[in-house]
């Protein structure tokens, strides 16, 4: 569950997030939309505690300000825009990463913590992936080696930053699908960023549109996704039609 | 909804999964493989014996193992050695080679280390600037300061000149903006390197009568090793082993970049700050005892991740075993190679280390940062 009041993130001073008032109920899936530079990233990033901001963020009730660092990390599991990708590491290695909120400062991986990577590797058919080099990966591949690694945090909260960002239309699905799937078997609350408007609605339960830093709509897509709402904020001109799991949003040259 | 003490993926508790639960079989964590530690203290063994063995007098290696094995606590063996062999072996080159077991282990584990907090592959003592930092510090205790005779200041006069010149490395590395590219890094290094250098020199012009003293220290020490030597470095070279040992998985978690060891529970300055101090005590030790010996640090650690991958689990305990080992060799071949002179050892790692530094230079990649 993540609650947002009043969220305003500063870089530089410039105020980049303003008074962003955002609820995300248990299992729910809500997507973050709106032009380049309208500070999508940059909130997530805050209600990951990861960057400093005014308001009050609350993961689960608790202010996630006042979360020790390793219980946040058990709280909420990010997957940024494009992660980094370590040479040379191998895939289980990776995915155990994500485990390092469970281990001591100076401990090694338990069993019960390698059994978790083992579980999560098989849940996204990466097992046969485990002892290559995550460099040696296709893109889709690898973004569902990324997923693996927060969800091996265990976290009930995911953010995704543009998870799709990088991949063809077929591997696109295939991880929304994927995402979609572990959501419902697994109780998690997604809050995703994305740009692609059609995807962005097909899979969110609500949407919210960012334009420079302020909510400018919200709600379920067909009340987001319209047409006056888009070329307002877009400046583009676009036809909404009626889709079977959203609304589908396509260009217009004017 | 979920408890700080966190639950496993499909709402199972992570510990409710029995070991059992794994095949035998199953993929093991990176980590130190028992046959490259084995390895490791093989070649270290070798590298001592050898050391200990070669050199103007040649010395039988099987009485040399039994010499040393006569010298552990309530052990008696007749080496078969003469008085006088004995006296060369223990009071000329065990010190030596302890010493050169030392100064390697330090320098090839700072290396390690610095290439993992500053997540660049470039990263050594001496590029970074670090050793001339240590230089300039034990220079202005000798040549401002008093006597050397609190020898154990000497160190901590080296840790003090590292830790300004890293800090002042890594301020102008950054000076670029967020592009924090490891090329930036190392001409910052440079920069430093040569500017505290250039200091250096002026203080020696400027004392003219210390001038013998610092550099005979310059040019490395390992050759007029004693046992006292051994004694003042030994206490850094623990606490240094200790820390960066104790930090290598939190290594292998900053190989992901701060913005996500941060959101994996990680504080990544800290982590990067301890790391750096200890490399640079360690570095410290070494140059205090040893003078400048370059490239150390890049050629143990890069052969070692080509060897056995990049988890800084096996890189830094095997960095500091064929660290070790390595520089004892080099020693032995910088003793040994010139006829009746010796070559100063940091010319024999250049001359060794700068085409690896090339090597390295061209295959590794850009780090994102």
């Amino acid at each position: 569950m993540i609650k947002t009041e009043a969220l305003t993130v500063r870089l530089d001073g410039t105020p980049v997030v303003q008074d962003v008032d955002l609820d995300v109920a248990e299992g729910e899936w809500v997507t973050v939309i709106g032009p380049n530079g309208a500070g999508k990233s940059t909130a997530l990033r805050a209600i990951g505690g990861l960057l400093p901001f005014s308001g009050t963020v609350r993961l689960n009730g608790v202010p996630v300000d006042r979360m020790h660092r390793r219980d946040r990390a058990r709280a909420v599991a990010t997957v940024v825009q494009s992660p980094v990708v370590p040479p040379g590491m191998l895939v289980f290695d990776y995915v155990l990463l994500g485990r390092t909120p469970y281990i001591a400062p100076l401990g090694r991986e338990s069993e019960a913590d390698l059994a978790v990577a083992d579980e999560v590797l098989a849940a996204l058919d990466l097992a046969p992936f485990a002892g290559r080099r995550l460099e040696t990966l296709s893109g889709g591949e690898r973004q569902r080696v990324f997923l693996a690694r927060a969800l091996a945090q265990g976290a009930g909260i995911l953010l995704l930053d543009e998870p799709t960002s990088a991949l063809d239309i077929g591997h696109q699905q295939e991880v929304l699908e994927l995402v979609d799937r572990l959501r419902t078997e697994r109780g998690l609350t997604v809050l995703a960023t994305m740009h692609d408007l059609t995807t962005a609605g097909e899979y969110a339960d609500r949407m919210l549109l960012l334009a420079a830093g302020r909510v400018v709509a919200a709600g379920r897509p067909a009340q987001v996704l319209t047409e006056e709402i888009l070329a307002e904020h877009y400046r583009v001109k676009v036809r909404v039609i009626a889709g079977d799991h959203g609304p589908l949003v396509l260009p217009i040259r004017t | 909804m979920i408890s700080p003490a966190g639950r496993g993926p499909a709402g199972r508790k992570p510990g409710s999964r029995q070991p059992a639960d794994r095949d035998p079989g199953s993929r093991k964590p990176a980590g130190l493989r028992p046959v490259w530690l084995a390895a490791a203290v093989l070649s270290l063994l070798a590298a001592v014996i050898a050391g200990l063995a070669l050199g103007s007098v040649r010395l039988p290696p099987a009485g040399v193992a039994v010499e040393l094995l006569d010298l552990l606590p309530g052990v008696h063996l007749n080496s078969g050695l003469s008085e006088r062999e004995a006296a060369i072996l223990t009071e000329l080159r065990l010190p030596r080679v302890v010493l050169g077991l030392l100064v390697g282990a330090m320098l090839a584990l700072a290396g390690a280390a610095y290439q993992g907090a500053f997540r660049n592959p470039l990263a050594d003592p001496h590029l970074l600037g670090v050793a001339a930092g240590a230089g300039l510090g034990v220079t202005a205790m000798i040549v401002l300061g008093a006597e050397v005779t609190a020898q154990g200041a000497v160190p901590a006069a080296a840790f003090a000149g590292a830790l300004c010149a890293v800090a002042l490395t890594w301020l102008l590395g950054a000076a670029g903006g967020r592009d924090r590219s490891p090329a930036a890094l190392i001409l910052a290094g440079v920069a430093v390197s040569s500017f505290l250098s250039a200091v250096q020199t002026y203080l020696l012009q400027r004392h003219v009568d210390s001038l013998q003293q610092v550099y005979s220290w310059l040019l490395g020490r390992l050759g007029t090793a004693g046992w006292r030597d051994v004694l003042v470095v030994l206490p850094y070279a623990l606490v240094t082993a200790v820390i960066v040992l104790s930090r290598r998985r939190e290594l292998d978690v900053l190989t992901v970049g701060d913005a996500e060891a941060r959101s994996l529970g990680l504080h990544p300055q800290r982590s990067r700050y301890l790391l750096i101090i200890a490399a640079s005590l360690g570095t410290a030790a070494a140059v205090s005892v040893s003078g400048l010996i370059g490239f150390v640090g890049i050629i143990v650690p890069h052969t070692i991740r080509l060897l056995t991958g990049p988890s800084y689990r096996s890189l830094l305990p095997l960095s500091l075993l064929f660290g070790a080992a390595f520089l004892v060799l080099t020693d032995l071949l910088a003793r040994t190679a010139g006829g009746a002179a010796e070559i100063p050892i940091g010319v024999v790692t250049a001359f060794l280390g700068a085409p690896f530094f090339i090597l390295v230079l061209r295959t590794s990649r850009a780090v994102q940062t």
